[in-house]
């Protein structure tokens, strides 16, 4: 193979590399990341020319077919989602780099020569078989996760956790034997071409330990799932990258892989959990001892949407802090255009968002942005908490644990130290929910619902909020 | 390149990650998944060296099923992360806003 003979090979791959940096850096404002998401595109292209050209191809026709194919279907589910599927889709999208890492490897056991990674006496090279089998296992692992994580998303699954008994010595065990499984190929006397079974045991038991990692973890901790596969994603391509010596592949794996990584921290710090405590799981399935027994009936005010349009209306200041249910409810839209007009009655509307809101990082304001609320107008948690003692209203619409004051105040509450809205200081509270039955996805009862201040609006989210501005 | 030099290219994009994406405005973090989402199909260069070379049919179809899987994150990934991005905007400053921002539905 002609590769390490022209410099310039290395050159454009390093150039990929750094769009891909800059790429990710663009996003650093709302202002510069389209610019960004240009640059992602350019090393994408200059990676892909520079592979292709360097190559000698002998199946060309396939080659642009697959892409065509798989550009095609990638291309129409882009245009087609739906703003509020966005972490089903992205899950989706992880599996699919999961499963082609390991469809990779897998190419790479059974052809090396075509990687360059035949050493002398006929077996793959020691280093390469333990990238490959790494890559393979993180590959699977991404793979068979993320589509527990997309059935729980979307839906196909129910997002309360599957405790299986005795399921974290299942699951060490599994990854200790992948582990041994993973040494013994390395330093095992047959290692050539498709040679030796290690490799498949490595590739179906990390499938199966990607299934067993998510099926105990609760919807509500989808956010940390889905950014731990997002760098699960990111390390299975670096592992390739080592594979074949590719400077793309390894900066754009160590990037994601630090992005997801980095995004599951704030996750978990959002939550004030551990991440191991993420991952083991089980989160939301025992009935939390929080809210001290205070599971009797309690006194709660019932307001009406006429009562939200007058109040809010004469109000001064009004925060919406929107949550999961708004986007359930697809109710974005129609908040949007609440807001706007209230604002033309002379009322200061702003949008606050948790960073758990959601079912992924960021979910909020993307569907805010889809229904067109200026991103100026919405504020991150601790940009805005100050600002509650002097407002009005807050509108709470679909969320519940984030503005749980328990979090504060309640030792023995499974959320106790969670950073929360105090919602508790504004002058008056409407909290949009579907009844009083159901709680937050930790299970613990809100004190906000009897609160003086508090009304309660029950029904569907987005005809609530219609009825609303029917009254405004 | 041997294994060392490959090694510190990874633990200092490692580095470089870290600090990128921690400057990273939290309102964009569904765009930056979608986004890494896309540039982590770069393994697409290694599916094409299985599909190109010759020898092995069989890790030639694994290495066009990697390429059609990768393609679907690449356009995919791009194409959602521009729709998403396009929708941020910050207020207009013309005329106040009284909802005459002609946005649809």
């Amino acid at each position: 193979m002609e590769h390490a003979v022209n410099p310039w090979v290395a050159v454009a791959y390093l150039i990929a590399g750094v769009c891909f940096i800059v790429a990710l850096r663009g996003l650093s404002s709302p202002a510069t990341s389209r610019r960004g998401n240009r640059y992602g595109m350019i090393g994408m292209a200059i990676a892909v020319a520079t592979t292709l050209i360097t190559h000698d191809i002998a199946s060309l026709p396939e080659i642009v077919g697959a892409i065509a194919i798989g550009g095609g279907v990638g291309f129409v589910i882009a245009r087609r989602i739906q703003m509020t599927a966005m972490p089903q889709l992205v899950a989706a999208f992880h599996s699919l780099v999961g499963l082609a890492a390991v469809l990779v490897a897998v190419a790479a056991f059974l052809n090396p020569g075509a990687f360059d990674i035949l050493g002398g006496d006929g077996n793959i090279l020691a280093v390469s078989r333990v990238e490959m089998a790494l890559g393979a296992a993180i590959g699977a692992i991404t793979f068979s996760g993320s589509v527990i994580a997309f059935a729980k998303l979307n839906g196909n699954m129910s997002g309360a956790p599957i405790l299986l008994p005795a399921r974290h010595v299942i699951n060490l065990g599994t990854l200790l034997l992948i582990l041994a499984l993973t040494a013994g190929f390395a330093v095992a006397a047959n290692a050539g071409p498709g040679e030796n079974g290690m490799f498949w045991a490595v590739v179906a038991l990390s499938f199966l330990i990607g299934f067993l990692l998510i099926i105990p973890i609760g919807g509500a901790d989808m956010p940390v799932v889905v950014s731990m596969l997002n760098s699960y994603s990111g390390w299975a391509a670096a592992a390739m990258g080592f594979t074949l010596h590719n400077t793309a592949m390894i900066i754009t794996g160590a990037l994601v892989g630090s992005s997801g990584a980095i995004l599951s921290y704030i996750m978990c710090r959002a939550m004030n959990r551990s991440f191991i405590s993420v991952i083991a799981g089980g989160f939301g399935a025992e009935n939390g001892g929080g809210g001290g027994g205070s599971a009797e009936q309690r006194p709660w005010k019932r307001g009406s949407a006429e009562d939200a349009a007058f109040l809010m209306k004469e109000a001064g200041s009004v925060i919406i802090i929107p949550g999961y249910g708004m986007a359930v409810a697809q109710a974005q839209h129609v908040l949007r255009e609440m807001g706007d007009l209230l604002k033309e009655e002379g009322v200061n509307v702003k949008f606050a968002i948790h960073p758990v809101a959601g079912r992924m990082p960021g979910h909020m304001n993307v569907l805010l942005a889809e229904a067109s609320v200026p991103y100026d107008e919405v504020f991150e948690l601790e940009d805005i908490n100050g600002e509650f003692a002097q407002a009005d209203v807050a509108f709470i619409i679909g969320a519940n644990d984030v503005v749980n004051p328990a979090a504060k105040t309640d030792k023995s509450s499974p959320i106790y130290g969670m950073p929360v809205f105090d919602v508790d200081k504004a002058k008056t509270i409407f909290f949009i929910k579907r009844s009083m039955g159901g709680q937050g996805y930790a299970g613990v009862d809100n004190d906000v619902f009897y609160m003086d201040q508090t009304m309660m609006l029950l029904g569907d989210a987005k005809k609530m909020v219609e009825e609303i501005i029917k009254a405004l | 390149m041997d294994f060392i030099s490959i090694l510190s290219i990874f633990v200092l994009a490692c580095f470089v990650g870290y600090y990128v994406v921690w400057s990273v405005t939290p309102a964009l973090h569904t765009p930056l998944m979608a986004v890494t989402n896309a540039i982590s199909s770069v393994i697409v260069v290694g599916a094409l060296v299985a599909s190109a070379a010759a020898g092995s049919p069989l890790a030639k179809w694994l290495g066009l099923g990697a390429v059609v899987l990768a393609s679907v994150n690449i356009f995919g990934g791009f194409a959602v992360t521009e729709r998403m991005l396009a929708m941020y905007k910050k207020k207009d400053k013309g005329p106040a806003q009284n909802g005459a921002k002609g946005g649809k539905s």
